[in-house]
């Protein structure tokens, strides 16, 4: 497992239903590429996140394939639509088969 | 104030406009609206120069000569990757080392009781007969009280820690001491950045006084104020250190450059650190 691999998301506390809230999500990750050499000359092996995903109550969100290019700490922000009381859960899933998790509730008023 | 840069910002995007039927700012904040850290904390990014500082009349954050998106990236903790350094250094904070058994927090409790401290520094330390820049003090802070190791100047940890107390001072304006002990010091970082070096014969004053807000290639000089840092560089996707941005600048002049944590470095800090005399603290920054 990479080092210092810390979720965080932002999600609002609560939301009127059928109201489009937006979701913040940063993972701190290196993402090294699989492209760069060390100072011996050698390749420093692939190790990124691969698969972020966000489901809702069960429901996916959203499903993104991260490929290489994709800079340190990736941040993502997209929107959902919050017809229901429940729980977002996210998932991030790194090369080495580390699986990192966090969930957040929002309550319906 | 007909040299800052949210004018042109305008005028730039003015012409995108004309062509590109607007959109791009949709949800851009306006470029001109105010550094506000979290809805809270009102960030000073111009001010009046101080007395000591002849060559300008009015002092600018490095903030305010970057892009509206980079600018964003600021009004919020989660939205700056900044932060990713000041939540470590947290940890690192409560995490006992060396032969005292103790932590940061065992004497300074909460981090926050340290607020206020990065506006000073550099500052003159009496028991020490030195001027000493943060990270100096957290390092006389590991190796006298701690009985820990001291970290390299630039390492990640150092500039993480120096992250968080600057954290934990935004919004202060900083007001580094320039007479008393710290004066010879202070005298000698201005002539250092006065005095033209390297191949190029370039002084800082060339840039950061004579040309800020104008393109070197395609970047935007800033005035060179180091009140943002350290500065979380979207190139680097890390924590710069001011010593290490200073490194960069006297490279950059094609010149052989002092090395980190060095006394030359330390002049020049607590005398680029005066001329912000009155912006507020704002690191971690995030610049490109």
């Amino acid at each position: 497992m990479a080092n210092d691999v810390r979720p965080r998301v932002k999600v609002p506390k609560s939301a009127s239903a059928g109201e489009t809230v937006t979701l913040k999500t940063l993972i701190s990750h290196p993402m090294e590429s699989g492209q760069r050499k060390d100072k011996e000359g050698n390749l420093i092996p692939r190790s990124i996140i691969n698969r972020f995903t966000c489901e809702f109550n069960g429901q996916m969100v959203i499903d993104v394939t991260m490929e290489p290019a994709i800079s340190t700490n990736p941040y993502f922000e997209f929107d959902a639509t919050v017809a229901e009381a429940g729980e977002f859960k996210f998932t991030w899933y790194d090369d080495d088969g580390s699986v990192y998790e966090d969930k957040k509730p929002i309550a319906v008023s | 104030m007909t040299k800052q840069v949210t004018s042109k910002v305008l005028i730039a995007l003015g012409f995108a406009a004309s062509t590109l039927a607007i959109a791009t700012s949709a949800h851009a904040t306006d470029p001109t609206e105010p550094l506000v850290v979290n809805g809270e904390i009102e960030i000073v990014t111009h001010t009046a120069a101080p007395a000591h500082l002849e060559g300008l009349k009015t002092i600018q954050s490095g903030w305010e000569f970057r892009t509206p998106e980079t600018q964003d990236l600021q009004r919020d903790d989660f939205d700056n990757p900044g932060m990713i350094g000041v939540d470590n250094a947290r940890e690192a904070w409560n995490t006992v080392e060396g032969t005292a058994e103790k932590s940061c927090a065992s004497c300074h409790e909460a981090p926050e009781s340290l607020a206020g401290v990065r506006a000073v520094y550099p500052k003159w330390n009496d028991k020490a007969e030195e001027v000493r820049t943060l990270e100096m003090q957290i390092n006389g802070c590991r190796t006298e009280n701690m009985g820990a190791e001291a970290l390299d100047y630039t390492d990640n940890k150092m500039t993480e820690m120096v992250a968080l107390l600057s954290a934990v001072s935004r919004g202060m304006p900083v007001n580094v001491a320039i007479d008393g002990p710290a004066q010879a010091m202070w005298e000698k970082g201005k002539e250092m950045y006065y005095t033209r070096t390297g191949q190029l014969e370039l002084s800082c004053a060339n840039c950061h006084e004579d040309n800020y807000d104008n393109l070197i290639r395609a970047d935007h000089l800033s005035q060179g104020m180091i009140n943002g840092f350290p500065a979380y560089r979207l190139g680097d996707a890390k924590l710069i250190a001011v010593h290490t941005r200073f490194k960069g600048c006297v490279r950059d002049t094609r010149a052989e450059t002092y090395k980190p944590g060095s006394p030359e470095f330390v002049a020049l800090e607590l005398y680029v650190a005066s001329r912000g005399n009155g912006l507020s603290v704002e690191g971690p920054s995030v610049r490109n």
